[in-house]
């Protein structure tokens, strides 16, 4: 307890810096949100007004002060484009985003561990070869190509699953899956890849301890052996799979933007171009506290995974 | 046997959720879905000159006058009008049971505050203020009138005005709202409503039918004429990546897609579920700094001009023979109504060598000319490369400095000289809408003083307009918009880099989409 404390509180610097960083890159960074809003076509009075009405114009400590004070009331602003409150933007992302993330480690987890597990036992053979074959072509093969080889295979030719967008869960779990299973397929691929190489390398060096030769003798069977290889090699690929969930959640724009799924992603980059300044800090700050998040979870969890570990 | 029956009971469980339409798709009738091309951030048309906000404004607003498939001005919400002989005083009657999206009525009083509005921030708008001292009075609920000091020779072109800012009619309380920040109410009393609680900005805005909607009796034509929608719902979608949402195009996910990018045209075309139409004109603008050298010297633009080859640039920009317009001599758009060769013809075909004697003449001396590249918009980046080509091609010392078209936005902002932050010039686009008149055109409309970035100022040419504007008579208005467009050619306030028409692509069962017009998706037309 004291421990979760402990770190949960070192967290609070940690956000202090992200957010002074985070306000000053974007304030710093040349671009105007009053002249995308007015349009193309609009006089410099217009624009200067606008600005004014934004409070665009104030003193950048002042800036600073109001949207610090405002995020410690819990208030994240309001979009300067949309007029839509940030937590409304973050709320109609979150699921998209979460649904992407589940499912995607999900079946990366649930396909890589037994193949990266078969590949070990099996090192040096054939199928040891294929496996590490698939890993480094999923690797290598830019997101953006696979997405759009996976919508003209399964969406174009075969008409199983839509091209673009999202179907939320609440309108069943048959449309929500079909939306889904290509991005998810599409991103699975590459953590497929690392979760499958990070699972060989751990179970390999696992196989040659002592223990390992010593059950091997007792006479256990392939199943219960590689179970203790397993359990053991359990912590890389926890973490690896931890730092995955938090890459998720901050965004997999390339992903995203291939099958127009609305997630929080397209929001920072869409943020981004516009300098719709209260929604790329508050997404960047909260990005930051779910890596913080992700990672105290991970750090616990090696408890589950091995109980001599103390905090 | 147990397991057999969890394993049937689980595979008919997942063959039912996955095989089954959702209760939602289940209730959607008839619907439409556009590919967009821009994401919609802006509810306010009053406030922004964005296409997306104009054409948002389209489906949820109506305006007193809309524009026919000829460009004249034709009652919309406006039920009669007349005017005096001197055209100084007019009188305007609503059609009868006009009511916004809630079910209150349309008065007088909405349309007088909103065409109070609009006038204090349109060019048109001002112009009518300043020219003729427009003042709008609503008499009762149904009749409002415009009393003018000097006749306005344009006074249903301004209630009908289709771009910029489009004089859309909302609720008086609205109407009186500050013009410093965009109205996030949408209350309208056009063909659609507004689904709030369905937008999803960056992805999707859903529009449903507007059931207070009253619309005229008359055939649709262009934006005049009945708007009384087929469709019970209309999605736009925002599909950021070209090759997904022409994948969606072909699979018949999307009925729509409003501008297809070039590079996808002529794959389209080969595809027989998919039509492919024109959509609307389009010029390229070649924006220089007039503030500074060495485009504060006339000649200096003139030489570029004599170097710019429109046919070259719009191939660069990726658009297929069939759909630009080889050497088009008007600012005003090749094929409009206001179309004048006028001044033009020493500048019509490109000439490298004149245009290097032109340049040796004006006494440039190697000076350095910053170009604002867009690193953003592939079709943006494509002309400035074209126009850092053309100069270079007559000796002109180019530094092309790439941004994103965010940052271009507020660099061309700053007065300052190129070497402190300024520039000497960017290039951009606009419809037709803002292009085919000396009051829409975006560079042309504006009077010295109150120019765009670039800052041209022109006396005869402020002149040649205001006189263009309050005269009433057609064929002095013909020669004074011939003399102004003479005077625009020695003045340059731009250059045109060219004309094309991007492409609208619709499915094959999508009827109606050859009534489409001036490259708007007026989804009234449209039927499947």
């Amino acid at each position: 307890m004291g421990y979760l404390l402990r770190r949960l509180l070192a967290t609070l610097p940690v956000m202090a810096v992200v957010a002074v960083v985070v306000f000053l890159l974007i304030h710093l960074s040349p671009g105007d949100p009053a002249a995308l809003i007015a349009g193309d076509f609009a006089t410099e009075e217009d624009i200067l007004k606008l600005r004014a009405a934004l409070g665009l114009d104030r003193p950048l400590a002042q800036q600073f002060a109001s949207w610090l004070g405002r995020i410690l009331t819990g208030d994240l602003g309001t979009s300067i484009f949309t007029q839509v409150p940030v937590t409304e933007l973050l709320a109609q992302r979150i699921e998209p985003t979460l649904s992407i993330a589940v499912l995607t480690m999900g079946l990366a987890v649930l396909l890589s561990v037994p193949l990266g597990t078969l590949a070990a036992y099996r090192a040096g053979r054939w199928i040891d070869r294929l496996v590490m074959l698939f890993a480094v072509l999923a690797f290598s093969i830019p997101v953006f190509l696979v997405g759009y080889l996976l919508i003209y295979g399964f969406a174009i030719e075969l008409g199983w699953f839509p091209v673009q967008g999202y179907v939320p869960l609440a309108e069943g779990v048959g449309p929500w899956l079909r939306s889904l299973a290509l991005p998810c397929i599409n991103l699975a691929l590459l953590y497929m890849a690392l979760l499958t190489r990070m699972t060989r390398a751990t179970v390999l060096e696992v196989l040659q301890e002592d223990y390992i030769r010593t059950a091997r003798a007792k006479g256990l069977g392939v199943l219960a052996v590689l179970g203790h290889a397993l359990r053991n090699a359990a912590i890389p690929i926890a973490t690896t799979v931890g730092v995955g969930i938090a890459l998720l959640i901050g965004g997999v724009v390339v992903t995203e933007t291939v099958f127009a799924i609305p997630g929080v992603g397209r929001l920072v980059i869409d943020s981004v171009q516009r300098h719709d300044y209260p929604v790329i800090q508050s997404v960047l700050l909260l990005s930051a506290g779910v890596y913080v998040l992700i990672n105290l979870l991970i750090d616990l969890s090696y408890r589950l995974f091995d109980p001599r570990i103390r905090y | 046997m147990q397991r057999r029956t969890l394993a049937a009971v689980a595979a008919l469980a997942l063959g039912a959720t996955l095989g089954l339409a959702s209760p939602a798709a289940l209730a959607q009738n008839k619907t439409l879905r556009v590919v967009a091309h821009a994401d919609v951030k802006i509810l306010d048309p009053s406030f922004t000159t964005a296409y997306i906000s104009r054409n948002f404004g389209y489906m949820v607003y109506d305006m007193p006058f809309g524009l026919d498939a000829k460009g004249q001005p034709k009652p919309q919400m406006v039920d009669k009008y007349t005017s005096s002989k001197d055209g100084k005083q007019w009188s305007f009657t609503l059609r009868p049971n006009l009511k916004f999206a809630d079910g209150s009525p349309v008065r007088a009083a909405d349309v007088v505050a909103s065409m109070q509005r609009w006038t204090s921030k349109d060019s048109m708008g001002r112009a009518m203020t300043a020219l003729s001292a427009a003042e709008w009075k609503a008499v009762d609920d149904k009749t409002f009138t415009l009393s003018l000091k000097e006749p306005f020779g344009m006074v249903l072109e301004a209630m009908s005005k289709p771009s910029g800012y489009p004089p859309v009619v909302m609720p008086e309380r609205m109407a009186k709202l500050p013009t410093t920040t965009p109205i996030a109410e949408v209350m309208g009393s056009g063909p659609f409503m507004f689904k709030r609680d369905e937008w999803v900005p960056g992805n999707k805005v859903v529009f449903v039918r507007n059931p207070h909607y009253v619309p005229r009796t008359d055939a649709p034509n262009g934006l005049a004429g009945s708007k009384k929608p087929s469709f019970d719902r209309v999605e736009w979608l925002y599909i950021p990546d070209a090759n997904s949402a022409v994948a969606a195009l072909r699979k018949g996910e999307v009925d729509l897609i409003e501008q297809v990018p070039p590079d996808f045209i002529n794959p389209l075309r080969a595809d027989p579920n998919v039509k492919l139409l024109p959509s609307g004109s389009w010029q390229g603008f070649i924006v220089m700094n007039q503030l500074h050298p060495p485009f504060n010297n006339p000649k200096v633009r003139q030489a570029v001009l004599k170097a710019v080859d429109q046919d070259k640039f719009m191939a660069a920009m990726g658009y297929p023979k069939d759909l630009r317009v080889t050497n088009c001599a008007t600012f005003f758009i090749c094929g409009s109504r206001n179309e004048t060769t006028a001044g033009a013809e020493p500048w019509r075909t490109p000439d490298v060598a004149k245009a290097k004697q032109l340049l040796a003449e004006a006494g440039y001396k190697g000076e350095k000319v910053v170009l604002l590249v867009p690193s953003d918009i592939t079709y943006l980046n494509a002309e400035a490369l074209m126009a850092a080509q053309t100069m270079r091609n007559i000796g002109m010392n180019v530094d092309m400095q790439t941004s994103d078209w965010a940052t271009i936005g507020a660099r061309r902002a700053k007065r300052d000289a190129p070497d402190k932050g300024g520039w000497n010039m960017y290039v951009t686009v606009a419809g037709s809408f803002d292009a085919d008149s000396p009051v829409t055109n975006a560079y042309l409309s504006a009077a010295c003083g109150t120019s765009l970035p670039g800052w041209p100022c022109d006396k005869p040419l402020d002149e040649l307009r205001t006189a263009w504007l309050k005269e009433t008579d057609a064929g002095k208005r013909k020669q004074l918009l011939d003399q102004f467009h003479a005077r625009a050619f020695e003045a340059l306030p731009y250059i045109s880099a060219g004309q094309y028409s991007p492409a609208m692509a619709v499915r094959a069962e999508v009827k109606g989409a050859e009534k489409l017009w001036g490259g708007l998706p007026l989804v009234w037309n449209l039927d499947k």
